[in-house]
Parts: structure tokens; C-alpha cells; sequence
């Protein structure tokens, strides 16, 4: 049996204007520029990179929002995007999102119970739409009198929860969930975090976790892929990853991390001081995309994309100063 | 510390005037931020933070918000008495703000450079008028402070040109280039990425260690707190919860809202997340009576119910504004917030 999400040299590049006068040529964002990765059953993979790094364009065009210009996903060796028909019902129902900002994924004149009866509707649903809804709140430890509210008098932690059992209503196996607590508060984060880890064990669920907090992820990912400006630059196991991170760009991105005690500081690797800016994905150098800021870069760096290395088992990197030592 | 405070808030109490009666939003909230001196301002949403640096530079939308009490002392002038012409004084000579998001703080139809002169020509003794070239000098040298390369040409640029980390950096040497003597910097690298705030933030200290120049670090990060500070108020619902030097609080804290954040944090080392604090901020239209944190706090008595606690001395130079700790230098009472082990 093949990986339960595979993504093969995903490619996804948006045009955002012309230049010239005469020769129209379009200019691009390459927004993920040649991304593989897997994704196995039941485990929560992590996917962090700072804004503007492809990371909610990757889950956007797994659940089918863009369609990819290039490479290819597979789940459950099906191509989801296979001779360009549209996404089957019952494949689009395995793949679930949760949106960052509650606030704006729900629609606040619609109550929770609209809200929820509509993925029931759109799939048919044989039960009875009142008894299912009421199931899901009790999923998520709503009480059944939230069904008549509206999403204004619920805070931001429930909002959040009144999508994640949008997001169960279909009970997907997938759930992609784009960074569903950076909008709260740390104190409220927990419940929400907690929620979700006891779903996935008691719904077997696989969670694509998107986030740029790193220290949240150490607690939740079972593996982590680190992005720059659309590419991969790391992917690792958990532990192995914030034990031995080896791409100078994770090395930086761990040590920069503030912490709240003396233990932690002293788990994070060697401070590698950050220095210059994030090129614009318009403009992305020649080369290794983080050459400009990387405190090894060689010569060749400024040429030579570098492809990726395997380090030994699922640790793999995209940096010249493996391939050397190969 | 020695010597008197470089800025005095004493009791301040503010409320908004809404539709429907009155947000009682500050509810006496003491700070005091000696000369030099870094100081870190932690509090989750809506609780508070904000309001006080805007009543300190007097810029609250008034007549809605209210200041009902309180004296807000700096240099041991009243700010809150001051007529138009002395605030002008004190804002950006005495007293500077950076926001959260430089792309709301520049003007995106004026390049760099048209916004840097005002500021650049403010900044100048009164009575002089400086010349084009000269502005442009002073402009140019300002950036350069801020470690921004090739400023001769950032100058005809307009913000919508520079990345988040360059424009905030541009607000940056705008808020020092009139060499105030309190800077208050709201989440300076809240809406940049990780390794760009570190550095920004890590420019910023570098910048007030070597000019003297006090700081209040306003954020909801307690890491970023726990790095860049030398003193810490904690604040919840409008009301300042315990107050400590950043090591002590960071090695032993005393109210039970601050051990509960604390614990809420995700751990770099692992272990699992807490579930945080239950329940949610109270709103201001009817806070609860007594302690503000009464409602969600596992330890409640039932004093908290009544009688608002008064921060007081729990330890030596560590204060705290809660019953648990009647009698002043005493051991913290650890409340246990639930961890459940996930990953």
C-alpha cells in the first residue's frame, strides 16, 4: 500500500501581472516550487515556515482551491487532481480544512446549527440533520445549546471549535488544519490543542499542522517539514529534528525561538544570529534561495539550487553542505 | 531601585463610554519605569496594555474613553494636566511610540524619505529650520543607525517597497531620532517572522542600552519578555496582577493567573500542552466584584469575591495582587494547572 498523502514536485505559481510593453511577459510568485512529501496514516505532520513561505498554498490546493501548475498528489494512490475533472463528492469529503481566523470562516449571520447542517446537506447525509449536529457538539464538548447561537456571541476559542466540528461533519480522515490557534490567546491555545489530540485518537484522524510556532509543534507533530520561500528545506522526525537540526536556515529559525525557561535554552541548538531580509517571492535569488542570509554559504550556493539529501532514515535535507560530504 | 521614576502611573482608572453604560477598563493600574530601565508589559488580549501607553501619551479617542482617576507622572509632571503645547514636548522628545504593524504606521502615499523629514525637522531644537541637505543628511544617518543598508536610495522609496522587517526598522529610527528619554515599543515583532524579530528586537536593545533610553516591551509573548527585560508587570483585565525583576518571575511566580499563562506556554523540550486557563476574560461592561480573575481562578476564596486584592510586597522588590499571600515575604503556593501529554 502507498503513502496515505503523497505530494510529488508540487508545484503551484501565481501570475500577478505583466511587464512590457510590447512582449507581454507575465510575472510569477512561485508560491511552492517543487515540494515532495508524505504523509502517513494517523500522524500529525507538521509544516512551518514563515508567512509568505507556500504554506497555506499547499493545503489549499490539497483541498482543492487551486489547482496545482505542476507535480502531482496522491491520496490513497489516487491523483487528486487526475485529467482535470472535478474532485469527486466522496473524495472531497475525506479532506477537511480548519481555517487560522474563526472570526471569518464562519458566516456570522448563520447559526451553529445552519453552520454545521450545511457539509451534512452538501453530502448527503441518510441520519436525521438535527440528531448529527447535536452528536457533533458533543464531539467537541459544545453543549446542545449552542445550536441556536450565532457566531458573534461565542469567543474566539469556541469559534474555533464550532469549525473543527464543521470540519468532523463529513468525518473526514484528513484534516488540514492552518494554523488553527494563532489567532487566540496562549491561554485558550491548550484547550484547543487538547481537543484536537484526543479527535485524532479517538477518530483516527491524520492532521496536515500548519504553524509558524515552533514550540507548539515540538508538542503535537509526530514529523516536521521546514519551508523557505516555497521549497522544503528540512524534513525530520520530531525528536530528531529539534535534537539535530542540520539545514543552517532550521539552525537559525530554532535558535531565534524566545523561550520561557532556563531548560529550554538550553535545548535550543547554537545561536546562529539572523541576519539580512527575506527576499521577495517575486524576486527569489539564483541558487539556494537562502544564500543571502546563510552563515555557510559557499560559492556554489549562489548557482546551484540545491537538490535533496537523505541523512538517513526520513531526515532529509536541501543544502550543498550535504551533497559534499556524499 | 534608587533615584525617582523616570514615568509614575499612579491609579489609573479609565473607562469608555459606550452605548449601554461604561467600560471599566483600567481599574487601577500602577507602573513605575526608572531611567534606563527595560521593562517588559505582558497581558493577553483585551486586557489592558494598549489602553495604558495611549493614556501615558495621552492619545485616547476622547471623549469616549474617560480618564476617571489616577496621575500619570513623567520627569514628576503630571501628563494628564498638561495643556496642548507641553504635550507637544513631551511627544517624541520625551516619550516615543513604535506600533505593532509598521505597514499601519507609514504612510503608504509618502516615500520614506517625505516621512522621515517631519520627523527629522520636529526633532531639531526649536526656533531653526534646517535646509533640504541638511534633513537629507540627518535622515540618511538616522537609517543608518538602525542598520538599514543603502539608506540614500530607501529614502525615495515608498513603504509598500521594503519588507515588514525594513519598515519596521524605518519606525524605529523615526520613534529614536529625537533621542527620547522612554520609548514604548507595543508587540514590535508580533506581526514579523521569527528570525526577523529576533533581530529587530535584538536591534532595539542594542539601541536603548547604548543611548540610556528606557523601554516598555508591550506583549502577550512571555519568551520575548523573559529575553529583553530587566522588570515584568503582568497584567489581566485592566488590572496589574503581580509585578517582579524578570529572573525572579520567570523562577518562581506567585499569582495563580501568571502560573497558569506560564504553564500554558508550549514547551520548546516537549511534554505536552496544558489546557490553559478555563473560561475567558471577563467583559468590562460588568466586571466581576472583587478580584477580576475571581471567576476562572482554581483557588478562589471567598474574600476574592468581595474585596479587591491590592498588590503588595510578597518578596522583596516582587509584588502581587492576591489573598493567597496576606503577610508580605512568604513561599508561592503552586497551583496546579492540568498538562495532558499529546505529540
Amino acid at each position: 500500500m502507498g503513502a496515505f498523502l503523497e505530494a510529488i514536485d508540487l508545484k503551484k505559481y501565481f501570475v500577478i501581472g505583466h511587464e512590457g510593453t510590447v512582449h507581454r511577459t507575465p510575472v510569477t510568485v512561485k508560491a511552492v516550487d517543487g515540494v515532495s512529501f508524505t504523509l502517513q496514516q494517523g500522524e500529525t505532520f507538521g509544516l512551518v515556515g514563515e508567512s509568505g513561505s507556500g504554506k497555506s498554498t499547499i493545503a489549499y490546493t490539497i483541498i482543492g482551491m487551486y489547482q496545482p501548475t505542476a507535480g502531482s498528489l496522491l491520496f490513497h494512490d489516487l491523483d487528486l487532481f487526475g485529467k482535470g475533472k472535478t474532485r469527486p463528492l466522496a473524495l472531497r469529503k475525506q479532506i477537511q480544512i480548519v481555517f487560522q481566523d474563526p472570526g471569518s470562516s464562519l458566516n456570522p449571520r448563520q447559526t451553529i446549527r445552519q453552520i454545521l447542517e450545511l457539509p451534512l446537506r452538501l453530502h448527503r447525509s441518510s441520519s436525521d440533520l438535527l440528531t448529527e449536529v447535536v452528536r457533533l457538539l458533543e464531539l467537541v464538548d459544545l453543549p446542545p445549546a449552542y445550536l441556536y447561537k450565532y457566531p458573534y456571541m461565542l469567543s474566539g476559542g469556541e469559534k474555533q471549535i464550532v469549525a473543527i466540528a464543521r470540519a468532523l461533519a463529513t468525518s473526514p480522515s484528513l484534516i488540514i488544519l492552518d494554523e488553527p490557534t494563532s489567532a487566540l490567546d496562549v491561554s485558550v491555545q491548550g484547550k484547543i490543542i487538547n481537543l484536537l489530540l484526543r479527535l485524532q485518537r479517538e477518530l483516527d484522524l491524520s492532521y496536515l499542522f500548519i504553524t509558524h510556532d515552533l514550540s507548539l509543534m515540538r508538542n503535537v507533530a509526530s514529523r516536521v517539514a521546514i519551508m523557505y520561500l516555497g521549497k522544503v528545506c528540512e524534513i525530520a522526525e520530531m525528536s530528531e529534528f529539534f535534537t539535530h537540526p542540520q539545514h543552517p536556515y532550521t539552525q537559525m529559525l530554532l535558535s531565534s525561538i524566545p523561550v520561557v525557561t532556563e531548560e529550554e535554552e538550553r535545548a535550543k541548538p547554537v545561536k546562529v544570529i539572523s541576519t539580512g531580509e527575506i527576499p521577495s517571492p517575486v524576486n527569489v535569488p539564483p541558487g539556494c534561495s537562502f544564500h543571502m542570509r546563510c552563515p555557510r554559504a559557499m560559492e556554489i550556493c549562489q548557482r546551484v539550487d540545491p537538490a535533496m539529501v537523505s541523512l538517513g532514515e526520513g531526515h532529509t535535507v536541501r543544502c550543498h553542505l550535504f551533497e559534499q560530504s556524499q | 531601585m534608587s533615584g525617582h521614576p523616570l514615568l509614575e502611573i499612579k491609579d489609573l482608572y479609565v473607562q469608555f463610554n459606550v452605548y449601554g453604560g461604561a467600560l471599566k477598563v483600567l481599574d487601577g493600574v500602577n507602573i513605575e519605569v526608572h531611567p534606563g530601565e527595560k521593562v517588559g508589559l505582558v497581558g493577553e488580549t483585551g486586557a489592558g496594555k494598549t489602553t495604558t501607553m495611549k493614556a501615558v501619551l495621552h492619545v485616547l479617542p476622547e471623549p469616549a474613553a474617560q480618564i476617571t482617576g489616577g496621575e500619570i507622572l513623567f520627569d514628576g509632571q503630571d501628563i494628564l494636566k498638561m495643556v496642548p503645547s507641553q504635550l507637544k514636548q513631551i511627544r517624541g522628545k520625551g516619550i516615543a511610540m513604535i506600533f505593532q504593524d509598521p505597514t499601519l504606521a507609514l504612510n503608504p502615499v509618502f516615500t520614506v524619505g517625505e516621512q522621515m523629514s517631519a520627523v527629522v525637522q520636529y526633532s531639531m531644537e526649536a526656533g531653526r529650520n534646517l535646509t533640504k541637505r541638511e534633513v537629507r543628511e540627518r535622515s540618511i544617518t538616522t537609517l543608518k543607525e538602525v542598520s538599514l543598508a543603502d539608506p540614500e536610495r530607501l529614502l525615495g522609496n515608498y513603504p509598500i517597497q521594503l519588507s515588514g522587517g525594513m519598515r519596521q526598522r524605518i519606525c524605529i529610527a523615526m520613534a529614536l531620532a529625537a533621542r527620547p528619554k522612554l520609548l514604548i515599543a507595543d508587540e514590535p515583532g508580533t506581526s514579523l517572522d521569527v528570525t526577523i524579530q529576533d533581530q529587530v528586537l535584538r536591534l532595539l536593545d542594542e539601541l536603548v542600552e547604548k543611548r540610556n533610553t528606557a523601554i516598555i516591551l508591550i506583549t502577550h509573548s512571555l519568551g520575548v519578555v523573559r529575553e529583553r527585560t530587566d522588570r515584568v508587570y503582568v497584567m489581566y483585565a485592566g488590572n496589574i496582577v503581580e509585578n517582579a525583576p524578570t529572573t525572579q518571575l520567570y523562577s518562581r511566580s506567585f499569582h495563580p493567573y501568571t502560573q497558569g499563562l506560564m504553564a500554558a506556554v508550549p514547551k520548546l523540550t516537549g511534554g505536552g500542552v496544558s489546557d490553559g486557563i478555563p473560561g475567558r476574560m471577563p467583559a468590562y461592561l460588568n466586571p466581576p466584584q472583587g478580584c477580576r480573575f475571581s471567576p476562572r481562578c482554581p483557588r478562589v476564596m471567598e474574600i476574592c469575591r468581595g474585596e479587591k486584592p491590592m498588590l503588595r510586597e510578597a518578596s522583596p522588590g516582587h509584588q502581587v495582587a492576591c489573598f493567597l499571600y496576606p503577610r508580605g515575604n512568604e513561599l508561592e503556593i503552586n497551583t496546579k494547572w492540568n498538562v495532558s501529554s499529546g505529540g
